[in-house]
């Protein structure tokens, strides 16, 4: 798979591509209102959350810091969402391709990655640049973020192939995924600290996988720390069997895919 | 092998679930039940293109052409048989992936990406596919102002940019304009005679005569027939042909127009149904040749020992041209009684000239109607027999004829030897 993937490159770079050129179509300023988004957003929860909300983190007294916490989740999570979200129509969005021409579908997947990575690298060097103007770049800790990306995405990707094949058959899994979703972003720690939960109910988050990957990044940015590994590699173990169990449903069910387009 | 596809018996078996939820009773059960009912649209096809020749598939909507190319292409995998092909294949239709939004330029680069060529490769044999799309400034307008006309030249352009060992063309030739289409005649030309084996999927007989050296038939997802272009299309043309005087006998029966039914007998026992079928079912058209069923049931009232059932052949003039029946045969009559129903098959190749014909049909007791006739039925049903891929005769009789045709030497006056009865 890989092989073909590394010989379909250039069809991977033509897929993302495209896609950029999609959303920025008929744009004049085409593909800079993506870091216009990604600025306003963290403008909004920096100045609103801290300046005029006045909220604080327990514990970590100056202003800034709950505006950078909610940043560094949303950043991350959106990421996470995003691959997710995509992933559910990934097939038959490209239905009309598939059917026509034989080209190895690990691309798909491929250049909804690399896309989503290109994105997230844009919103992500913004925010980085915010840390640098307030004086609050994480150093050498910022290091102990690129497992956890490399993580983060092997579970979003292994179950967004996961879902998404198994969405051409049954459109419930598409619907199913958002629902879902939406709990997922409230039962991790993104807008509320962990320590605000209560001890029971905190046992019960630590099982979610990306528990121990955001709480990672908030560590890394708001303590200068490096993530508690253990976690890490719990959610690793997660997203390895997610990816076997992709690739098992998909060599399943790809006989049947291009007919049910 | 170098070059040139191999297909072996292929099928494809479509599933067809009463219920969505049934594909689910049978992921659960990983398919151990199954609740699916199949459904073949290709089976048993094997065929081989050569390098440096073509083949031409014809057959009606629906008939697996598209089945078939989709398998060779490698878009959807056969349910059994394989496909062996060696060496890059093109596949052109209209198309390609090509997104509206963008203009020729990036839809080629997207599209040579597709066809599994580099971003390098690419811009080297953009000059040369620009030139022979010959479409000018437009190349980099957006594909959605394009005519289909132009969308074909960018695709075939792009889908010839390298000479495929394998190239499949589906139809869209036909959309180009005679200018173009010749250009492309051209080029596939010469990619043929430089080794590239030609699949071409068209209803056009002219362009699978000029360009193919043979010709597949599919018929209902069977391979019905394959042979020179000229022979196989013949056959095509009589099938249908024949579908055609088929439709028009059922409709007029339909509306009641078959005059001239007379009927006749003690009514002992009663014909109900007399049908003629060809191998898919109820026909009234058939090519010379065919072999045909003639099904005759009916009821008796009162117990009948010795039945006979038979059944006459007319031409339009109403000469008898063939008949016969069961006692004749030698078909042994089973003892019927009172109200038991009964059923006679008659099967035979339908050696008839074209033209319209008419079935009577008979009931009787012993070897004629003489003896007492029960139910005799003139007219039941009338039929068209259509020529098919046999040399053309007249007549209502089809002879199988050898013939010589030779030049006699050491004779001072020539003779003609040979057939040519009239």
């Amino acid at each position: 798979m890989l092989r073909a993937l590394w010989e379909y490159r250039a069809l991977v770079a033509s897929l993302v591509q495209r896609d950029f050129r999609l959303r920025s179509a008929r744009a004049l300023w085409g593909n800079a209102w993506l870091a216009i988004h990604a600025a306003a957003q963290i403008l909004i929860y920096t100045v609103i959350f801290s300046e005029v909300m006045q909220a604080r983190l327990p514990g970590a007294g100056d202003r800034l810091s709950y505006g950078l916490y909610v940043c560094v989740g949303l950043i991350t999570w959106s990421y996470f969402s995003e691959i997710l979200v995509r992933s559910q129509t990934l097939f038959l969005q490209h239905a009309d391709l598939l059917k026509t021409l034989r080209f190895p579908r690990a691309t798909l997947p491929a250049a909804l990655f690399v896309g989503a990575t290109l994105n997230f690298a844009v919103v992500a060097g913004i925010f980085l640049v915010v840390l640098l103007a307030t004086d609050r770049w994480p150093g050498i800790a910022l290091l102990g973020a690129v497992p956890l990306l490399a993580i983060q995405g092997l579970l979003a990707l292994a179950l967004g192939v996961l879902t998404g094949t198994v969405n051409v058959f049954f459109r419930d899994v598409g619907n199913a995924m958002s629902v879902l979703l939406q709990f997922w972003f409230w039962l991790t720690p993104i807008v509320y600290p962990i320590g605000i939960v209560p001890e029971p109910v905190r046992s019960w988050l630590a099982l979610n996988p990306l528990f121990p990957i955001v709480s990672g990044y908030q560590s890394i940015v708001l303590e200068q720390t490096l993530p508690d590994w253990a976690g890490a590699a719990l959610a690793l173990a997660v997203g390895l069997v997610l990816a076997g169990a992709a690739w098992s449903v998909f060599r399943a069910l790809s006989p049947d895919l291009v007919e049910e387009l | 092998m170098t070059g040139g596809v191999r297909v072996e018996g292929v099928g494809k078996r479509y599933k067809r679930y009463p219920r969505p939820a049934e594909r689910l009773v049978e992921w659960l059960t990983l398919g151990r039940v199954a609740r699916h009912e199949p459904l073949w649209v290709l089976r048993g096809v094997s065929f081989e293109v050569e390098p440096g020749t073509a083949i031409g598939v014809v057959g009606a909507n629906g008939s697996g052409k598209s089945t078939l190319l989709k398998i060779i292409k490698g878009t959807i995998r056969p349910s059994e048989g394989r496909v062996e092909l060696a060496g890059r294949i093109a596949a052109l239709e209209l198309g390609l992936g090509f997104h509206a939004d963008f203009t020729g330029r990036e839809n080629l680069y997207l599209g040579g990406a597709l066809l599994g060529l580099r971003a390098g490769e690419v811009e080297e044999l953009l000059p040369e596919i620009e030139a022979f799309a010959e479409i000018g400034r437009a190349i980099d307008d957006p594909v959605r102002t394009y005519s289909a006309g132009m969308q074909l030249r960018l695709a075939f352009s792009l889908a010839t940019a390298l000479r495929p060992d394998v190239l499949l063309i589906d139809e869209a030739l036909a959309v180009g304009d005679v200018y173009f289409q010749q250009k492309c005649v051209a080029r596939i030309r010469r990619f043929r005679d430089q080794g590239t084996a030609l699949l071409l999927v068209s209803h056009d007989p002219v362009a699978v005569k000029t360009f193919c050296d043979r010709a597949v038939l599919l018929d209902r997802g069977l391979l019905a027939r394959e042979g020179p272009p000229d022979r196989v299309l013949e056959y095509y043309n009589a099938m249908i042909a024949k579908q055609t005087a088929d439709q028009e006998i059922f409709q007029a029966e339909n509306l009641g127009k078959s005059r001239g039914q007379t009927r006749s007998g003690d009514r002992r026992a009663t014909i109900e149904i007399a049908e003629l079928r060809d191998d898919s079912g109820p026909a009234r058209a058939f090519r010379v040749g065919e072999t045909v069923g003639l099904r005759i049931e009916g009821r008796v009232r009162l117990p009948v020992e010795d039945l006979t059932v038979g059944f006459a052949i007319r031409d339009r003039l109403g000469n008898d041209v063939f008949g016969t029946n069961t006692h004749h045969l030698v078909v042994a009559a089973p003892p019927l009684r009172a109200g038991e129903r009964f059923r006679a098959e008659f099967r035979f190749p339908l050696n008839l000239g074209p033209g319209n014909y008419s079935v009577t049909t008979a009931l009787h007791a012993g070897p004629v109607h003489l003896g007492g006739s029960y139910d005799w039925w003139d007219n039941v049903c009338v039929f068209q027999v259509i020529p098919g891929d046999e040399p053309y005769f007249v007549g209502t009789c089809h002879l199988p004829v050898e013939s010589r045709l030779e030049a006699v030497a050491g004779d001072a006056s020539p003779v003609v030897s040979g057939a040519a009865h009239r």
